[in-house]
């Protein structure tokens, strides 16, 4: 059979959609990941009573079953928290984009917790000490002395982390959303070209997560300088 | 939620009996994956760490391909590309395994490769980590390159990355779900084929779930017993990422090279 270049180039418009659903649905989650996960890293952190408790569970949870099995979950069951919420009697769907958004955000924000809880165990006590002795609160002290001390030495971490999200995204495909892998596979079925469209989303994945990878190995070189 | 488990579906099987089926496919695919994963990735791994070959930079492609593509895709290329671009004959002998297995073993050669990726990574940062001294003293024993991989430097990087190993085998079980987007019925397939067939999504993802948590967590146990036993003895305190035990391992070293300095 023959590789036809061509017919990627035609289906180019297509997959640069679906590539930018890709991108987005990172960006939000990685939003969303990190803003929760910063939250649920605390809460362990300070060890607040119930709180804590129940980030841990929801950390294991999320880090013990498959994505896919979080996506089946949050599509079931997101409809019906919503429907609960606006105080009608049946579950409101709130559109497949909108929920992968939800499910990514939180799904990741355990794997960013994680990253955060280890950061955060290793400032030094003397830190949180000379934010005391300023007379800063709880909350400046994390928001202006730990925090951004935490972040800047895990960055390259999290940084992986989100180009394992960008991965993990294409898992969207389960539920018929036109991502990235979407996109390639459901021009594969128009045009019957699966060698082509399955090759062209390969090489995108490989060369955007390659060239994000190479920077995150130079951000570690630069950091524990 | 038990009710479910016993009532019978539309094949006349108990709705247990498709979760079980679903989770042999599942542990079956973890399992194999895991034994080809940890085969290739110590190749791979130890190719990384050979100085001034060819191996080298062929070991790194082979790391740089295989994690930068996501399993998905990965999937799809062995399902739906592979047997399109080798020979016809091959090609068309893929296509036609019967079912169940033309879809389990492309699903499991892209665990297997996807995952050795990783292994080898760990096998890398583990070798790495152990002194220099060690293969200079196989050097100084007459070993060549390859039994000194075979029978110092190997060996003891293995039971070094015990720790970070666990979260591959934590890994590969749960990635082995993708393989239900080509036919595979494993344990989230069959919870989504219940759950289509009873309305009781709620039980049926449910069960699912309390199934992975509680492999979840033997995986864990088992790791920590074979890390337990594997232990270095000396370094046993160790428990933890490469880094801290190479830390230690730095720490040892130290007081040698100083009881050494002070005799002479």
């Amino acid at each position: 059979m023959e590789f036809d270049t061509s017919i990627i180039w035609q289906a180019t418009p297509y997959l640069w959609e679906g590539l930018k659903f890709t991108l987005s649905l990172t960006a939000a989650a990685f939003a969303i990941g990190m803003a929760l996960g910063i939250v649920l890293a605390l809460v362990q952190h300070l060890e607040l009573p119930v709180f804590s408790q129940a980030a841990k569970v929801y950390v294991a949870l999320m880090r013990s079953i498959p994505l896919i099995m979080v996506l089946f979950w949050f599509f079931f069951l997101v409809p019906i928290i919503v429907g609960h919420l606006t105080g009608s009697s049946r579950p409101v769907p709130i559109g497949a984009n909108a929920t992968a958004y939800i499910t990514f955000g939180l799904f990741e924000a355990a794997y960013y917790s994680e990253i955060i809880r280890t950061g955060l165990r290793a400032v030094p006590a003397g830190q949180n000490e000379a934010s005391r002795a300023l007379s800063l609160n709880v909350f400046q002290t994390y928001r202006l002395v730990i925090l951004p001390q935490v972040i800047r030495a895990a960055s390259p971490i999290i940084l992986s982390q989100t180009i394992i999200l960008f991965q993990d995204t294409s898992l969207v495909y389960v539920l018929s959303l036109t991502d990235l892998l979407g996109a390639a596979s459901k021009m594969a079925q128009i045009n019957g070209r699966l060698v082509e469209m399955y090759l062209a989303a390969a090489a995108a994945y490989f060369v955007i997560s390659l060239i994000a990878s190479q920077l995150v190995e130079k951000l570690k070189r630069q950091t524990s300088r | 939620m038990f009710d479910l488990l016993f009532e019978r579906g539309p094949d006349g099987l108990l709705y247990i009996e498709w979760l079980l089926s679903g989770l042999g496919w599942t542990l079956a695919l973890a399992f194999f994956g895991w034994w080809f994963a940890f085969a290739i990735g110590i190749v791979v791994g130890v190719g990384r760490t050979r100085r001034g070959s060819l191996i080298r930079p062929i070991a790194r492609a082979y790391v740089e391909l295989f994690r930068n593509v996501p399993l998905l895709v990965q999937l799809f290329l062995w399902y739906f590309v592979l047997p399109e671009v080798i020979p016809t004959a091959a090609g068309t002998w893929l296509k036609q395994i019967a079912p169940p297995w033309g879809a389990f073993v492309p699903a499991l050669a892209c665990l297997s490769f996807y995952t050795a990726a990783r292994v080898a990574e760990q096998v890398r940062a583990g070798i790495e980590a152990l002194p220099q001294g060690q293969s200079e003293a196989a050097a100084a024993l007459g070993l060549r390159p390859g039994l000194t991989y075979r029978l110092v430097l190997v060996p003891q990087a293995l039971r070094m990355i015990v720790p970070s190993l666990t979260s591959e085998v934590m890994g590969i079980y749960k990635n082995t779900s993708v393989a239900l987007t080509i036919g595979v019925i494993e344990l989230t397939a069959a919870a989504r084929q219940i759950s289509e067939a009873t309305f009781q999504t709620f039980a049926a993802f449910a069960w699912a779930t309390v199934i992975y948590l509680a492999l979840a967590l033997v995986a864990y146990r088992l790791m920590s017993v074979i890390d337990r036993r594997l232990q270095i003895p000396g370094l046993s305190s160790a428990r933890g990422p490469v880094r801290r035990r190479q830390r230690t391992w730095n720490g040892l070293n130290l007081g040698a090279l100083r009881r050494v300095g002070g005799a002479s």
